[in-house]
């Protein structure tokens, strides 16, 4: 179990005149499946760099709950070296700050592209994703799954844009990741693929449950996939309102269920109608 | 016919490679180096301008007169010489890494070596291979020089013995001999280099 805290008080980008985020709070519960909403080029993007870690430049921090350790910073704010101090006065007594490296969760991300190594078949680039814990049959069963057997060896820029996100997901998946982030993971898979990959990401999420943070601005997407969904604002972005989705997990196949509650949560709250 | 040809290319040979792999090994880590951090790279900027620009000649003669005239001088004038265009070169190419790439590893936590080797090294290739291919042709030339100027074999020497002797023949012949070796390892060492290599490309 995983749970996180976002707290970003401000995330500019050098070159920028204004901030990308600005007052950010969002809590991420142990195995729950949320879905990010919200209008192209508002930082949805930039949130999932900075939960990543791959983004150290903002202002706020990330607080992160693994198994039963106490919380834990999981990312802190741009002042490297104050850091500690800080956290340590921040925070109340009682919750230890666990070093870095035990706490940080494992992390699958899957990025907007690919980002397959091209010079590295198939197999090779989920393979080097491992730690070396895994057994190969995983691969072979999530290759088996996303209909890439045939293409395992095959070096990644001989394949079309929807196999080689097929195969990022694979990679994603296969280290058996404690927090999934996904960004726009099913665009430019063509509907049937996107519908069963997205039944598998299902089927996985519930034999293994995780914590999962998906992006996306197809509202229907989201309501099938989500427990809750995160409607976020244009730049700079803030949570515009939470909504929990109520739909039981064996009716998600209903689209009349899932279109009545759209309707409903269009009607019920007008401010999300713009950001779509 | 002497039967001096195969010694003398070889001596030059062997020279070449120590002094090849000294600059290379050397080269691609200090470029790695600046590529990736900015604040060595703005110290070492002006340095590695300077160095790039000293004439040849002028490192060749000062290593002889400080350190004599002998074999390691030779070898460290023609490496003080090739090695500021493997790292310009190994440098340009650390700057255009794909930042999406690292992420990517260091979001799957590759680790440092895994970096390195699968991540690092194959966008470096094909600037290693045009700091090979420009430094086997630049260590040539200076290699001559060096052994015309403080040793007494290899191909350098021989030359300037023929060229005392205006002796035309065999200045050619030594000519077409070192055309053989450059030819050779092009055909058995680079061509397979960069066949093996860039056979992930469409």
């Amino acid at each position: 179990m995983t749970d996180i805290q976002i707290n970003i008080n401000n995330k500019t980008y050098p070159t920028a005149a204004k901030p990308s985020i600005e007052g950010l709070k969002l809590s991420l519960n142990s195995n729950e499946f949320t879905c990010l909403v919200g209008p192209s080029g508002c930082g949805k993007t930039t949130l999932l760099n900075i939960i990543a870690g791959l983004d150290n430049d903002y202002d706020g921090d990330i607080l992160c709950r693994t198994g039963s350790l106490p919380v834990a910073t999981l990312l802190t704010s741009k002042d490297g070296g104050n850091a500690e101090n800080c956290r340590e006065q921040s925070r109340p007594p009682s919750l230890a700050v666990v070093g870095r490296q035990h706490t940080h969760p494992k992390i699958g991300y899957i990025f907007q592209n690919p980002r397959l190594l091209p010079w590295r078949t198939v197999r090779e680039n989920i393979e080097l994703a491992l730690d070396g814990n895994q057994s190969p049959k995983v691969i072979d069963e999530l290759l088996e799954v996303m209909q890439l057997t045939a293409a395992q060896h095959v070096y990644p820029e001989r394949l079309s844009l929807g196999m080689s996100r097929r195969a990022a997901i694979i990679r994603a998946f296969a280290i058996d990741p404690e927090v999934l982030l996904m960004d726009e993971p099913f665009v430019s898979l063509d509907a049937p693929t996107a519908r069963q990959v997205r039944e598998l990401l299902l089927k996985l999420w519930q034999q293994r449950p995780h914590t999962v943070l998906f992006v996306t601005h197809d509202l229907r997407e989201a309501i099938a996939l989500a427990d809750r969904l995160v409607f976020l604002s244009a730049a700079p972005m803030r949570v515009v309102s939470e909504v929990a989705v109520p739909i039981a997990r064996s009716e998600r196949g209903n689209e009349l269920a899932l279109e009545t509650f759209r309707q409903q949560l269009l009607a019920n709250h007008p401010e999300i109608k713009q950001l779509l | 016919m002497s039967g001096q040809l195969p010694f003398h290319l070889g001596v030059t040979l062997l020279r070449l490679i120590v002094s090849f792999a000294i600059a290379m090994l050397l080269g691609c880590a200090i470029g790695i180096m600046l590529g990736r951090n900015k604040k060595l790279d703005a110290f070492f900027d002006n340095w590695l301008v300077i160095f790039l620009n000293v004439p040849a000649l002028v490192t060749i003669i000062l290593c002889y007169v400080w350190f004599g005239l002998i074999e390691s001088a030779a070898i460290l004038a023609v490496v003080i010489n090739k090695l500021p265009n493997v790292i310009v070169t190994i440098r340009e190419g650390t700057r255009a890494l794909d930042q999406d790439l690292l992420d990517m590893a260091r979001c799957y936590r590759f680790g440092k070596r895994k970096t390195l080797v699968h991540v690092i090294w194959p966008q470096l290739h094909p600037f290693v291979m045009g700091a090979t291919r420009s430094g086997l042709a630049l260590i040539w030339k200076i290699i001559l020089v060096v052994e015309l100027l403080g040793r007494s074999n290899g191909m350098g020497y021989q030359l300037h013995l023929f060229f005392q002797l205006f002796d035309v023949a065999s200045i050619l012949a030594y000519t077409i001999a070192f055309v053989a070796v450059i030819q050779l390892i092009e055909l058995l060492v680079l061509k397979p280099l960069d066949k093996k290599a860039l056979r992930w490309r469409r």
